[in-house]
């Protein structure tokens, strides 16, 4: 019982906070709006943010796929192959010294102003955790069943499907974890560089016009979104690595 | 290097030995510049257990895994010699290989992990095999429970259970029994001891009194580089009482022989002799 009240007690504690700080520093409502203006606001606009929410949310789940196709399959090419380890891991580890931010603005001007940018600004965020945590299960399977599968005449890829990739997967759900908090940064951040649609420009519209309560209920739809998301997919993989004791997960 | 003679007939005076299920001819294994052993022969007599006793960190365990063709490759470690299963070289596919670890997979049932060899070869499994043999070993209430539903003789149960699912002519065990309590150790000294009978088998152990009771014949591996004394054959078969004078006897002059190794090793070491290299 009490494992539901918490949310919704630490919730009210901080409306509360919120609420007070507003009244008792007088602070101007385009500055810090109550939260009564912020839940009007969000039931006023509810079908506009619902449709820009449909919009990110779009491009969160495609980036999140996507990237982890993809960090899944370069994780595996350099685990399996030394060559792709020699020359594809140093650059792979090189080129975060990039800020992926910085390239939002160049994801624009190549994809445009539309979904694909970012959804390829999603994907390049969350590719890297992915990649590495589940590189990092790979390499590190237990020795002692890497012995056994070649005592029992286990072929390379049979030992990869049935020890390896299983034995990652507990390393892989950290680096999911990881994509599906930062996922959603990924998506606004392309938003604010250049698009039509989504909570990220609903929120520089409302800026430019002073609807400082219309971007704070933005804000509580990303928040709530990604909150969610992050427990689906921990919920996901707590049923899909059921096996691995609870304390490391 | 004292490489095992053509064996000494068994005090028991049992009938003449089968040609050797394993024989291992010059081999050398060296990691870095340590010399692990050199120019070492060794066979394992056709359908019986061999135990091979010796100080810890002499290469038992590597010996073992030389003819588990484990030993790997690379720059740093040197492996050459003959090793032959029923006169015959190569094949290591002769062979299945029980650790001190059960190494079962946490994520396949007590059953699949059973049936773990044939996942990996490709074949078919043979799922009333396997569920028989988990019923041999006390397992078959628990063939769908994760391996960490069970306790630890229960998941080294399972594990013999793997192990006889390979169904090899040839079974090495690398002190499988080690990290159980007195009892379930004694339980499945006579469950391994009845369930490979008819297996030509090594069995690593640091234990005199479980080579003792289970091992037709112990090898001594001391020295370094390691080499293998004149092997012992105690008498009568095993699952043997280890309550008569005369096995009373061979254990105090194992455990001598162990103790004066390990001295050497020790002496060895502060002197700076090492191992050779």
């Amino acid at each position: 019982m009490m494992k539901l009240a918490r949310p919704l007690i630490i919730f009210l504690g901080l409306l509360i906070v919120w609420q007070l700080i507003v009244s008792l520093t007088g602070v101007a409502k385009f500055i810090l709006p109550d939260p009564l203006s912020v839940f009007s606001a969000l039931y006023r606009r509810w079908p506009e943010l619902m449709s820009h929410a449909g919009v990110t949310i779009t491009e969160i789940l495609l980036g999140l796929g996507l990237g982890t196709v993809m960090g899944c399959l370069s994780a595996l090419v350099i685990a399996q192959y030394r060559g792709a380890r020699l020359w594809v891991l140093p650059v792979l580890v090189v080129s975060q010294a990039i800020p992926v931010f910085a390239l939002a603005p160049i994801l624009v001007l190549w994809l445009g102003y539309g979904l694909a940018s970012k959804v390829a600004m999603a994907t390049l965020i969350i590719y890297f955790p992915v990649t590495v945590a589940f590189y990092d299960g790979l390499r590190r399977t237990e020795p002692g069943w890497l012995d056994l599968a070649q005592v029992m005449g286990g072929s390379r890829w049979r030992t990869l499907m049935q020890i390896r990739i299983p034995a990652a997967l507990p390393a892989l759900a950290s680096g999911l974890r990881v994509a599906a908090s930062v996922a959603p940064i990924g998506a606004i951040i392309g938003e604010w560089v250049g698009s039509s649609a989504g909570l990220g420009y609903l929120m520089l519209h409302a800026n430019a016009r002073l609807q400082v309560d219309v971007m704070f209920a933005a804000l509580l739809v990303l928040a709530v979104f990604a909150v969610c998301l992050y427990f689906a997919i921990d919920r996901i993989l707590r049923v899909v690595i059921s096996w691995q004791p609870d304390k490391a997960l | 290097m004292t490489g095992v003679s053509p064996s000494s007939p068994a005090s028991s005076g049992e009938t003449p030995e089968k040609p050797p299920g394993v024989s291992l001819r010059g081999a050398s294994l060296s990691y870095a510049d340590t010399r692990v052993f050199h120019d070492l022969n060794l066979d394992l007599p056709a359908e019986r257990m061999t135990c091979l006793l010796g100080p810890s960190g002499v290469g038992k365990s590597s010996l073992l895994r030389y003819i588990a063709g484990l030993t790997g490759a690379g720059s740093e470690i040197a492996v050459s010699g003959r090793l032959m299963f029923g006169g015959r070289e190569g094949a290591v596919s002769n062979v299945a290989y029980l650790a001190q670890q059960d190494l079962l997979l946490p994520w396949l049932s007590v059953l699949d992990n059973v049936m773990l060899g044939s996942r990996l070869r490709g074949e078919q499994p043979d799922r009333q095999r396997a569920f028989g043999l988990l019923t041999q070993v006390g397992l078959d209430a628990h063939h769908g429970d994760l391996p960490a539903k069970l306790s630890g003789g229960m998941r080294q149960r399972a594990a013999l259970a793997r192990t006889l699912m390979e169904d090899r002519p040839v079974v090495l065990m690398d002190e499988p029994f080690s990290a159980l309590d007195a009892i379930t150790r004694f339980e499945l000294q006579e469950l391994a001891s009845e369930l490979l009978a008819g297996k030509t088998t090594l069995l690593v152990t640091h234990d005199p009194l479980e080579a003792l009771r289970i091992g037709h014949r112990l090898l001594l591996l001391t020295g370094a580089p390691a080499l293998i004394e004149t092997p012992i054959d105690p008498p009568g078969d095993p699952l043997r009482d280890l309550g008569t004078p005369e096995l009373a006897a061979l254990q105090a002059n194992i455990m001598e022989r162990l103790t004066a190794a390990r001295q050497q090793a020790r002496s060895n070491t502060a002197t700076g002799a090492g191992p050779q290299t």
